[in-house]
């Protein structure tokens, strides 16, 4: 063991000194640009090093100079008489290049006290040539409406599936990077089943695709997939982390809400393919839709799944403008990818939103008639004002997505206007009780004017100004959460910041291009899903090659298709399904399945409906991972141990961390037992030898045949574990009992239990719960 | 677009990149740290730290925190304002009170009748410091301790409030105290977390914790709490089913490092050895962590300082016990929450508990590090969100009362390292508002880093285009109280 991790060591060692001695080769002859680019090259130093004091917050700006316009760039200094930050053509005349170059400390930009630090020799030539070529500035990219570019020209046709592969190999091209080959089947298969549906596919799948020749088979197994209902339920999870859902109101007493109504209207808008731009009206002022139906007006408990304070005592207007600042984020992260909370205290501090834009777009939020306070958890209801009330009639019919479990009351909280307009001033600094002037609901003006002859000032229009084909952010912000999600990282890593200083996209032209491909094909979810997943691009093997990965460690040139860890949601999903275990109804109230004893009560106060778990029964232990009941203040551990997002605020991106808590849960959580020992007895009721039975479990969890090494090592371990529970070394009724799922009659406990333990270890290998 | 310099563009930001992981990876390496892997994992949004850590040399090495959640009484517990007595029931002045915004549960009391503490006081120490009947043993300690009288915040309710101290601000989902300390210096112990939590219960109006408050925030989840008890199953599924003992786990282990070591030959891609070594440090976790929270062998004297409760897993003695093996393992920062104080009625019944569940094993766990010769290298922090009113919420009587939330000034105390033994900061004789060196929140936890060697405004992470870090745009070291 210590020589293996000796050599481990080694390795990485050898890797990074390869790395250090190739990047010295570069940095030494790493040449300026030919031409100097304003968005690629200047802009990003600015925005990280200058724009802190000489950007568009007015009241932290220096010696009243702002260098994000060239208007104030190339004006007289105010400060320093007859000179200018910036002299086009003229480095050496120019302020600014002459302090980021100084060795005077008291002359120095940044300044040390900054903390900003120095900037480099090869961050200083990019200025002094950018001056030198004229100072050009160019507006922000993300703000410049999206057009189709021409596909770039590409000498390897062969490898073109569709018009995304000509604008991944054109990069690769260029770089003299070469993709990886398609992917075999079996991976493959396994691929778009876990992107489209977050399932595993079924063995009978398995054989029909291998066996499919016709040149239609990959396609017609994706459209497959895309109809199974499992589809929608896989896209609403990461929306469910953009609109922060949870099944209780997360402060103090935490007692449970009824949001569950909206999270199966999601799932069901996604199986319809709802276009986004009508997923997202609805959303944003369902409510407000001439003869608005059920449906939309459910949609808009988007905005009200955030928390709700139920300690006695608060200040209800804290809190009411609380809720309509994480509106506001969450419209702004979620939807816009910018980060509009920095101007709820100031001047946005790199982006061109002002304190009065943030509270012109928290102004469409104001008006709802929600309260910031409707009593303590001893009055608590499952949701709160404005309601909407769902009758058992409706579940049948108009709202038949929604699985209504009993006929008790069904509310939930949605969006609603108050009959006269509440007031919006700008809050000083972001306090409730600091008013300022007053503003009146307008759309960020910066991104796209909002045109109130055509557009109301309320969410409706809010509403059309987001899905305008002129927004520049919408489609494009939507394109790049899709491609994070099967990819593992946007075309824009930075998904919930499109600012200026979020990343550049690595793919520019190709990120407009889906943009603007998406919208004329009228926001068509599906056919999005579809395109990328019929590109050469998503379809190559994930095989790192060590040149590749040695200029292209992040694979940010896509030559091989990543392998990624699935979601917490699907690993639960893949244990389940492939023990025969899963439950598949859609929706419904939220489930408790089996989990540690005493988190809610450790952390609990004592009051409320949540303060103890109530362990489900029967049925309920088996359901999908996006049905675990979230309580907000202690989510689920199995979640949060794989990164599932805590809901507490919007979230777009999870992160993909690997810790011994995951090792731990995989050998141990009784979840994971019990599929382990349910799959083992199914199998021995099978009529087929132990090699076929081997075979057949390592199949339906690790979806692929495995390969005659594979086989004798399970083999091997298989044939040691029978001969334990035969001489009595291993207790195999006590192994058996883990669960409440029934255990059937086994004619040979000894073998079941040896193959329920063969099955937990292929359950924690590290390809089981991998997309690769 | 000029695909070149794109190009060009991109392969720089990849270079920085891989530099910025090295440095953060070789300072953990440093330290041990191998629970925080994923050290060349390209896809973190880990940003180099511009300079090592720490920043200069750290008084204190590792964190104890205390946190009484619920907020204590500082006026029955540190505060000794007789004033407050000879006012009994009198109304406080509006010219002490300055419009001091209230809580929603007394925001409609016509009169705020002043209630002075039931508790006797007396002096203790060099210092001299006021200490209340209800801390016997804190009083025997109090040469040790440093006693922040001034310390205050704008928060008025518990969750905020509470959110505030741990994460910095009100709102929002931030990394914790711990989180940051774990980002920032890893862990000591290559088998245990560098962030471990200890919750318990007293018997007090409870205020419910919630994992917000041990959240990873926008770092990456490694640098997350790690929930412990002092029960049977200390870490969420530390233990093997009943059936599999070790040497049977190391068995499958090791059949599993083949299978594992089968699809890296064939698919290259190196966090599948991230991922044994994962298993190989969850298999030593699994020894190590029953070891630590095993009580059973600490000897007599150990169990008579902390009391007869330190045997009874969950209770504040016995994580404060824990705490103490945990941190001598070399765990950064251990974070205790003790609910309970939330006294808005029948607080002299309420708190009395209360001290009773938390005064001896707090004054414990600084004689047994010091014994240990560990208290000049542990900060141990004492202390709840807000302060408590000094009139009377509800009916008053002789002998009975109930305080409301006070965020003006209230008191938390420090001991071990580098924190100066005495009094700091003093509120006026109605203990109602500060009036000698305040302590802000913010402060606090500039202070805090700094005894950890670390300068608060260069803690910084960058999450979605701005630098963030525990302080916020605020803070200011509190020299007044360093050694």
């Amino acid at each position: 063991m210590k020589l293996k991790r000796l050599i481990v060591i080694a390795l990485l060692l050898a890797t990074v000194i390869g790395w250090l001695a190739c990047m010295h080769a570069n940095e030494a002859t790493h040449s300026l640009p030919e031409k100097v680019s304003y968005n690629f090259h200047i802009r990003p130093i600015l925005s990280d090093k200058c724009f802190k004091c000489h950007g568009p917050d007015i009241n932290k700006r220096e010696a009243g100079l702002r260098l994000d316009i060239p208007d104030s760039a190339f004006a007289p200094l105010k400060e320093t008489k007859g000179a200018f930050a910036l002299v086009a053509f003229k480095p050496e005349a120019s302020e600014l290049y002459k302090r980021i170059s100084s060795t005077d400390t008291s002359y120095l930009m940044p300044t040390p006290s900054s903390h900003l630090g120095v900037l480099s020799a090869y961050e200083i030539g990019l200025f002094k040539k950018w001056i030198s070529q004229g100072a050009q500035y160019e507006p922000h990219w993300a703000f410049v409406k999206p057009v189709k570019a021409p596909l770039p020209a590409i000498k390897e046709k062969a490898l073109v599936k569709n018009e995304i592969d000509y604008f991944i190999l054109a990069r690769q091209e260029q770089a003299g990077l070469v993709p990886n080959e398609e992917a075999d089947k079996e991976r493959l298969l396994k691929r778009i089943s876990l992107d489209i549906t977050g399932l595993p596919p079924t063995e009978k799948m398995m054989d029909r695709f291998i066996a499919n020749q016709n040149a239609n088979a990959y396609e017609a197994t994706v459209d497959e997939l895309l109809s199974s209902p499992a589809y929608g339920e896989k896209m609403a999870v990461h929306w469910l982390d953009i609109a922060r859902y949870s099944d209780s109101y997360g402060y103090q007493d935490d007692n449970v809400r009824t949001q569950w109504p909206w999270r199966d209207w999601v799932i069901h808008a996604f199986n319809n393919n709802l276009p986004y731009n009508q997923f997202l009206t609805w959303q944003i002022a369902g409510d407000m839709l001439p003869n608005a139906t059920k449906e939309q007006i459910l949609a808009t408990a988007f905005f009200r799944n955030h928390k709700y304070t139920e300690e006695g005592g608060v200040i209800p207007e804290e809190y009411r403008i609380e809720y309509i600042i994480d509106k506001t984020k969450t419209f702004g992260k979620g939807i816009l990818a910018l980060t509009v909370e920095c101007a709820q205290c100031h001047d946005h501090k790199y982006d061109p939103v002002s304190q009065k834009d943030y509270y012109q777009l928290f102004a469409f939020f104001n008006n709802t008639k929600e309260v910031g306070y409707e009593g303590d958890v001893s009055v608590s209801k499952p949701a709160k004002n404005p309601l909407l009330t769902i009758t058992d009639a409706e579940s049948k019919s108009v709202l038949s997505f929604i699985n209504k479990k009993d006929t008790g009351k069904l509310t939930v909280s949605v969006m609603g206007e108050r009959d006269t307009l509440r007031k919006t001033y700008i809050l000083s600094r972001g306090v409730y009780d600091h008013p300022g002037n007053e503003v009146f609901p307008a759309a960020l003006k910066s991104v796209m004017p909002f045109d109130t002859v055509k557009a109301p000032r309320n969410r409706l229009g809010l509403a059309a100004w987001t899905v305008n084909t002129n927004n520049p952010l919408t489609a494009r912000v939507f394109v790049n959460h899709l491609w994070q999600e099967i990819f593992g990282r946007g075309l824009v890593k930075t998904a919930g910041d499109f600012g200026m200083q979020g990343e550049l996209p690595t793919h520019p032209e190709l990120l407009d291009w889906l943009a603007v491909d998406f919208m004329q094909h009228d926001w068509d979810i599906k056919r999005l899903v579809k395109k990328i997943l019929m590109s050469g691009t998503y379809r190559q093997s994930s095989k790192i090659n060590g040149a590749n990965y040695k200029r292209d460690p992040e694979n940010i040139y896509l030559t091989h298709a990543p392998r990624l860890k699935v979601k917490a949601e699907f690993v639960r999903d893949i244990i389940l399904f492939s023990s025969g275990l899963l439950v598949n109804t859609i929706g419904g109230p939220s489930v408790k399945p089996y989990q540690p004893k005493g988190l809610w009560e450790m952390a609990s106060s004592g009051r409320g409906e949540l303060a103890t778990y109530r362990q489900d029964k029967g049925e309920a232990l088996y359901r999908r991972g996006m049905y675990t009941f979230i309580k907000l203040t202690v989510p689920p551990a199995s979640m949060i141990l794989f990164d599932a997002s805590n809901r507490d605020q919007c979230e777009v991106k999870r992160s993909q961390t690997n810790t011994p808590l995951q090792a731990l849960m995989m050998m141990n959580d009784p979840t994971v037992l019990e599929a382990s020992r349910v799959l083992a007895q199914q199998l021995n009721t099978e009529n087929i030898g132990t090699e076929e039975k081997i075979k057949k479990a390592f199949r339906r969890i690790i979806c692929r045949t495995p390969n005659s090494k594979e086989t004798s090592i399970l083999k091997t371990y298989y044939d040691d574990q029978l001969l334990q529970f035969r001489n009595k070394q291993l207790d195999a009724a006590a192994t058996l009992n883990v669960g409440e799922f029934p255990m059937t009659k086994n004619p040979d406990p000894n073998a079941t239990a040896a193959l329920m333990k063969l099955i937990n270890m292929i359950y924690n290998m590290e390809e089981a719960i991998v997309k690769s | 677009m000029m695909e070149k310099e794109i190009l060009e563009h991109n392969l720089n930001i990849n270079r920085r990149r891989f530099l910025s992981k090295l440095s953060l990876g070789i300072g953990s390496v440093a330290l041990g740290s191998l629970l925080i892997p994923d050290l060349f994992d390209n896809k973190n949004e880990a940003e180099a730290l511009l300079t090592g850590l720490p920043q200069f040399a750290p008084k204190a090495k590792r964190i104890i925190y205390l946190f009484q959640n619920g907020a204590p009484s500082q006026l029955d517990l540190f505060e000794y304002k007789p004033k407050l007595q000879e006012m009994f029931g009198q109304d406080l002045p509006e010219s002490i009170r300055m419009g001091q915004r209230l809580t929603g549960m007394t925001a409609d009391q016509k009169k705020f009748p002043l209630a002075g503490s039931i508790f006797k006081f007396d002096q203790y120490g060099q210092s001299k410091a006021w200490i209340s009947e209800l801390l016997p043993h804190t009083s025997k300690v109090v040469d040790d301790l440093c006693i922040v009288k001034s310390i205050f915040t704008e928060a008025i309710n518990h969750d905020p409030a509470l959110t505030f101290f741990q994460t910095g601000a009100q709102v929002g989902n931030r990394p914790s105290m711990g989180a940051w300390m774990s980002y920032g210096l890893g862990s000591e112990n290559k088998n245990l977390p560098a962030f471990c939590v200890l919750l318990s219960k007293g018997k007090g109006n409870g205020q419910g914790v919630y994992s917000k408050l041990w959240t990873n925030g926008f770092l990456d989840s490694v640098h997350q709490g790690v929930q412990f008890s002092s029960g049977e199953n200390p870490v969420l599924y530390l233990n093997n089913h009943e059936t599999i003992n070790k040497a049977d786990r190391r068995k499958m282990l090791d059949q599993l490092e083949a299978l594992n070591a089968e699809t890296f030959r064939e698919s290259g891609d190196p966090e599948i050895n991230a991922k044994i070594q994962q298993y190989e440090m969850a298999y030593r976790m699994q020894t190590a962590v029953p070891e630590i929270t095993d009580m059973s062998k600490e000897p007599e004297d150990i169990i008579k300082l902390y009391g007869p409760d330190c045997l009874v897993p969950g209770t504040y003695a016995a994580n404060c016990l824990l705490a103490r093996k945990l941190s001598e393992n070399g765990v950064r920062f251990v974070q205790l929450y003790h609910q309970g104080w939330d006294a808005h009625d029948n607080l002299p019944g309420q708190i009395r508990g209360q001290a009773l569940d938390t005064d001896q094993a707090s004054a414990a766990l600084i004689t047994d590090l010091k014994q240990r010769g560990l208290l000049d290298e542990t900060l141990i922090i004492w202390g709840g969100e807000f302060g408590r009113t000094n009139y009377c919420q509800g009916t008053l009587t002789k002998d009975n009362y109930g305080r409301d939330h006070h965020p003006r000034c209230f008191t938390i105390w420090m001991a071990g390292g580098g924190v100066k033994p005495g009094v700091y900061g003093e509120t006026d004789e109605f203990g109602y508002n500060i009036i000698q060196n305040p302590v802000h929140v913010n402060d606090f936890h500039a202070t805090v880093l700094h005894l950890m060697g670390i300068d608060h405004e260069k803690l910084t992470f960058k999450h979605l285009g701005r630098r963030y870090r525990l302080t916020d745009v605020a803070g200011k070291v509190v020299k007044g109280i360093i050694t």
